[in-house]
């Protein structure tokens, strides 16, 4: 079972290696204060790790398997028993799936679109397991939740220019 | 697209990035953060749009790592917006912001049911995702029939489906009694015929969790599990679902069926041998999780020898390969593998090249290297693997170098060829990494010493050598003063080795060490002088003048020993029957390996350490036993040292007698079988042939120092031989001192001890029963079995039928606290001595108070607290008669050992008391618990009590134990040891308090 799926911690520009965080996501219950020592430990103990070493740390009882991707890394935390190779392959099936919708994805589309991230994320893992190894079912879904959406702001729109053009 | 209309959250966003520093960016936050709050204060003129808006930002801000304290009942509210954005964004910022424990959930529970129940494919689908990813107890009780209605509904699209299935998941974890196993078990099967991938995986899911908890029920899903080949992930069809198929099956015992299982064996060998290393990096490793997964599958089958090598040979292999993955993966699974009989042979073939993984420039691959290493390590390659990872401590990691010494001692202690070497690696491991040898590693060194006189000359001799160096570390100077003070006689004909020249290097290091080794070479010199007959009057005076020194010491402890040393030594030759050397100890399971088991968590390794101190531990306990009877250690001896501290006179006394009685008895009774003597003195004839000799000489000796506790020792056998096995000690005192500590002895008579160790977290526990046979014969059919009470889960590891002599054996008992209540479990403990069947029936400090966490709170935290947790039956109030009379501050006292913190201050009344704690147990979870004690200064006896916490059941066990502890808690004479009258005026401590002497001290920890 994945616990925490701490996605992102991009190295800062000025060389020091204090991850700013992008996206978080609890699987297990851990209070505000709990969540930020995590990320600062994990974050410390990650973000200094050389080039070319194998993609897993162990900490604290758990298992973290991380993959960089540029400047970002994505991290999971899971049991010592959990197959840490499937892991490694759900964080690619989750960026794959990111670069597919944003085309070709970039830190700043997770940046001002974290939101989204979250919503497709929600399509690949509930209860940390995995729920969909299929990128075309997922990219459907969520294209189906924008759809929605759009709609529902287009009849807002259309509402309330009608009762702007009442109340003139 | 994606942020069309959200023009203020970029904005939001941008002008973050934008800020050149964190003050900047903690001042954009704040102003943020106060506009949010005012806006959500005059919620009406807010558009769902704008709501949307602010929730999110919250979101970001918090991701950011602030605190948001505030807005969340905003967020939740959106959940019961009609229209989808909002619910999505309620639903979505919700599963982040919250955990499962907090109170905002509850509101919602009623609004996520109907979503989803109701026809709304979209809303069913964002309320089983919130609910699969943060649901709690609550919602498992409530919500688990309408989820599983959903998973089998035909009417469902597979989009609900499968979210239904992992929210099922989650569901069962929280409380595994919502799943029906009955109907459901065929169902399940039904499922996993399902074409849908998504509905397939998420079901293999489901049933690997359904299965780990109780596979026999779901026997029917066991011939489904198989893989479609539709789908492909880099060319591998469906690697999670074959991952979480294997998975499965690691859970029902092994498959009996030959044609199964050859089918089965078919499978798994070709994806052992046909899984190749090739170039695209996500083809790897999603054909090597399929492998890896095999091979944990191959390894619960217990498959034959042939496919074990075949699989010993891959991972060696993989070890040597450059994909550092892989070389991680393949030191693991062969650490993995040990605990398959029958390997060992052939692990050991790939010696060298794991040997080299410790230098490989990953930390995680050199800690799975010294894992594994650690645990193949047995009698034929001990030398070179401790003698690697010497060498390797110089360079190591400070990350490593605690757990790298602890188990390099470890593996020289259990498998040393000989003795010396042992003695040559721990002094290396205290020269090379001083700061990580923790103290018990040199006790131990120090206690081999003791017990093997052959060796005595050698270790003081290497002591010697290593205090010629220039700069040694404190610990190698505590330890070659205590073993030069007791051995260095033997070495008086050496160069450099006159008791002068002795003292003068050993008294070169005092400036520079801690108080706790000045006490330690203050024995030391007092030894020195003991063994220097006939005096050096030159030595003597200087020894003295530091005697006379130290009388004035601020620190109690060296105070002390100086006074009597200076005392002491004064009576001349008669110093020799007083400061004798130290006795043998008894033969204890090591210390070491206890430490080892608790630092797992810490160090982060598991399953084979933990695996191979079980296996070991017998054999380890037998080796002891059988140098220490080759060594002619008498079971007087033993028996006297288990006694005598009970009766606590000065120690430097009992020690002496110790010495002389072994003396006695060894040259006495040495003609006589060790084991037959201890059944003599046990059994109905006692005194007959040599044992009449050795009590006589115990009774002479006595007579001489007039020493009762001798004349209770030699008593002792007489009174156990009229009433079979007499419990030694009060049962139920030592039981109620457990309760209020976590580790001690639980019961003791003539044959056996148990003691026990304790540690909670949270609503677990982990209790360590140590079982220990303090005789020379084995002790048979030994049986424990725990009676639970309905709140504990309790789960007690095997217990062996039996007890080597001499032995001790741990069994850890897993503990969970599922509810509040005042039940007790009890241990019914059994075994056969000779023909006696002993059953006691014990009860286990595994009380409620063990699932308190003290936690202080402040005016402002209690007081609402206080108010809004008012009236029964959430809030209870009692006033208790009868209560024993005791001061405040030992009420306080009392209570702080319960941890119940009192928190001073709080209430204004002086003569109240306010405390404070958490509770935790599954039901639940973390609860904060006030209580409050209002007492009369003018009659002790009674006062009033109000408890309150948020759980009714919790309120009404919590006041009935506080009322308990206040009551009846002198159940013993004396009042429960950890609430010391608070010294106020610095009190006499009683002469040499056993727990002082190094010598009982390290008689305690070993």
């Amino acid at each position: 079972m994945i616990y925490a799926l701490f996605a992102d911690m991009a190295v800062a520009d000025n060389g020091s290696r204090q991850g700013k965080v992008r996206l978080t996501k609890w699987y297990s219950p851990y209070t505000q204060k709990e969540r930020s020592k995590v990320i600062r430990e994990l974050s410390g103990v990650i973000l200094t790790r050389g080039p070319k070493l194998c993609n897993f740390v162990e900490w604290r009882g758990y298992k973290v398997v991380y993959k960089r991707y540029a400047s970002l890394y994505f991290c999971m935390c899971i049991d010592q028993e959990d197959n840490e190779l499937e892991i490694l392959e759900i964080i690619h099936h989750y960026v794959e799936i990111l670069d597919r919708y944003f085309g070709s994805v970039c830190e700043l589309d997770l940046i001002f679109n974290f939101h989204k991230a979250y919503y497709i994320l929600d399509e690949i893992l509930i209860a940390g397991e995995l729920q969909e190894s299929s990128k075309k079912t997922v990219a459907r879904l969520i294209a189906a939740q924008d759809s929605l959406v759009e709609t529902a702001k287009e009849q807002a729109s259309s509402i309330s220019n009608i009762i702007a053009q009442a109340t003139k | 697209m994606a942020l069309s209309g959200m023009r203020g959250l970029s904005v939001f966003i941008s002008d973050i990035r934008n800020c050149p520093n964190k003050e900047q960016e903690r001042l954009r936050v704040d102003k943020e953060l106060g506009n949010i709050r005012t806006r959500f204060k005059n919620e009406k003129g807010l558009s769902p749009y704008e709501k949307k808006k602010y929730v999110w930002k919250m979101l970001y801000i918090y991701m950011l790592g602030y605190d948001v304290d505030f807005g969340h009942m905003e967020a939740v509210s959106l959940i019961s917006a009609p229209k989808y954005p909002e619910k999505q964004v309620g639903y979505i910022v919700t599963s982040c912001l919250l955990n499962e424990n907090h109170d905002f959930l509850r509101l919602a529970i009623n609004t996520v049911r109907n979503d989803i129940i109701g026809r709304n494919e979209t809303f069913q689908c964002l309320a089983l995702t919130m609910v699969g990813n943060i649901g709690g107890r609550e919602f498992a009780e409530s919500l688990a029939p309408d989820v599983q209605k959903l998973i089998i509904s035909s009417s469902c699209r597979p989009l609900v489906r499968k979210k239904a299935a992992l929210c099922l998941l989650r569901l069962y974890r929280k409380n595994p009694d919502v799943v029906n196993v009955d109907g459901w078990a065929d169902r399940m099967a039904q499922l996993l015929d399902e074409r849908d991938l998504g509905v397939l995986t998420s079901s293999m899911s489901l049933l690997v969790a359904l299965v780990s908890n109780n596979h026999e029920a779901y026997w029917s899903c066991l011939p489904k599990c198989d893989v479609p080949q539709e789908y492909t992930y880099y060319g591998i069809p469906s690697p999670w679902l074959q991952v979480k198929t294997m998975r499965a099956l690691q859970y029902f015992p092994t498959v009996e069926d030959p044609n199964t299982r050859r089918s089965l064996f078919e499978v798994l060998q070709r994806i052992l041998m046909g899984t190749d290393v090739v170039k695209n990096v996500n083809k790897n490793n999603a054909s090597h999780a399929v492998l890896f997964e095999a091979l944990a599958l191959v390894m619960h089958l217990d498959a034959e020898k042939e496919m074990m090598s075949q699989c010993i040979a891959l991972l060696g292999k993989f070890i040597a390969v450059r994909e550092p993955n892989i070389r991680y993966l393949g030191l693991e699974n062969m650490t993995r593998m040990l605990m398959v009989t029958d390997v060992h042979d052939i692990i050991k073939r790939h010696q060298a090249q794991i040997i080299t993984s410790l230098k490989d420039p990953d930390i995680s691959i050199r800690r799975r290297a010294l894992d594994l290493l650690y645990g193949m390590c047995d009698v034929s390659n001990a030398k070179d693997i401790v003698e690697e990872l010497l060498q390797y401590l110089s360079t190591a990691d400070f990350a490593m170098r605690e757990e790298l010494s602890l188990k390099a001692a470890i593996l020289a202690e259990k498998f040393a060829p000989d003795l010396s070497w042992y003695v040559d690696v721990i002094l290396q491991l205290i020269d090379k990494a001083g700061d990580f040898v923790s103290d018990d590693i040199w006790f131990r060194v120090v206690q081999f010493v003791t017990n093997n006189e052959d060796l005595q000359p050698y270790a003081a001799a290497k002591a010697r050598e290593y205090l010629d160096k220039p700069a040694i570390h404190e610990t190698m100077v505590k330890v070659s003063a205590y073993l030069l003070g007791e051995y260095s006689h033997l070495l008086a004909r050496r160069p450099g080795c006159s008791p002068k020249e002795i003292f003068s290097i050993i008294h070169e290091k005092l400036p520079t060490v801690s108080m706790s080794t000045v006490a330690i070479l203050l024995s030391t010199y007092a030894k020195i002088l003991m063994h220097t007959q006939p005096a050096d009057p030159e030595l003597q005076n200087q020894i003295w003048a530091i005697f006379n020194k130290y009388e004035s010491c601020i620190e109690v402890e060296i105070q002390q020993r100086a006074v009597e040393y200076f005392a002491l030594s004064r009576k001349g030759a008669a110093l020799m029957d007083i400061l004798a050397e130290m006795p043998k100890f008894p033969e204890r399971q090591s210390s070491l390996i206890k430490k080892a088991e608790d630092v797992e968590v810490d160090t982060a390794e598991q399953s084979a350490i933990k695996l191979r101190a079980q296996q070991q531990q017998t054999s380890t306990a037998l080796v002891v036993a059988d140098q220490s009877s080759a060594n002619g250690t008498s079971p007087v001896n033993q028996l006297g040292l288990v006694k005598v501290p009970s009766m606590s006179s000065s120690v430097i006394y009992s020690s002496k007698w110790d010495f002389d009685q072994s003396r006695s008895s060894t040259s006495t009774s040495s003609p006589s079988p060790s084991p037959d003597l201890l059944g003599d003195l046990l059994g109905p004839l006692a005194i007959e042939g040599p044992p009449v000799a050795g009590e006589s000489e115990q009774n002479v000796v006595s007579g001489l120092e007039g020493v009762a506790a001798v004349d209770a020792a030699a008593i002792v056998p007489v009174t156990v031989q009229t009433n079979a096995v007499e419990p030694i000690g009060n049962i139920a005192e030592r039981f109620h001192a457990l309760c209020l500590k976590d580790s001690g002895v639980l019961y003791e008579d003539p044959y056996v001890q148990i003691g026990i160790k304790a540690e909670w977290r949270g609503h677990h526990g982990r209790l360590v029963l140590f079982l220990g046979n303090k005789n020379t014969s084995p002790l048979f059919s030994v049986q424990a079995l725990i009676l639970p009470p309905s709140h504990l889960k309790m789960e007690l590891s095997l217990v062996p039928e039996t007890i080597p002599p001499r032995a001790q054996v741990q069994c850890p008992l897993e503990v969970m606290n599922l509810r509040p209540s005042r039940d007790v479990a009890v241990l019914d403990f059994s075994y056969k001595f000779n023909t006696n069947m002993v059953n006691v029936k014990l009860r286990l400090p595994a009380v409620l108070n063990k699932f308190l966490q003290p936690i202080t709170v402040s005016a402002e935290e209690f007081f609402p607290q206080w108010r809004s947790l008012s009236g029964p039956p959430l809030k209870l109030q009692e006033v208790v008669r009868g209560v024993r009379p005791m001061p405040l501050l030992e009420m306080a006292n009392l209570f702080n050992s319960c941890h119940l913190i009192v928190c001073p201050g709080l209430d204004p009344n002086p003569n109240n008391l306010v405390a404070s704690t958490t509770f935790y147990s599954e039901s639940t979870r973390a609860m904060l618990c006030l209580t409050r004690i209002e007492t009369d200064p003018a009659d002790r006896t009674q006062l009033r009590m109000t408890v309150a916490s948020g759980d009714p059941t919790l309120t009404f066990e919590l006041k009935e134990f506080i009322k308990e502890q206040l009551v009846s808690i002198p159940i013993a004479p004396r009042p429960p040891a950890p609430v010391p009258p608070t010294p106020s005026v610095a009190q006499p401590v009683p002469p040499a308090a056993p727990s002082n002497d190094p010598g009982a001290m390290l008689a305690g920890l070993l």
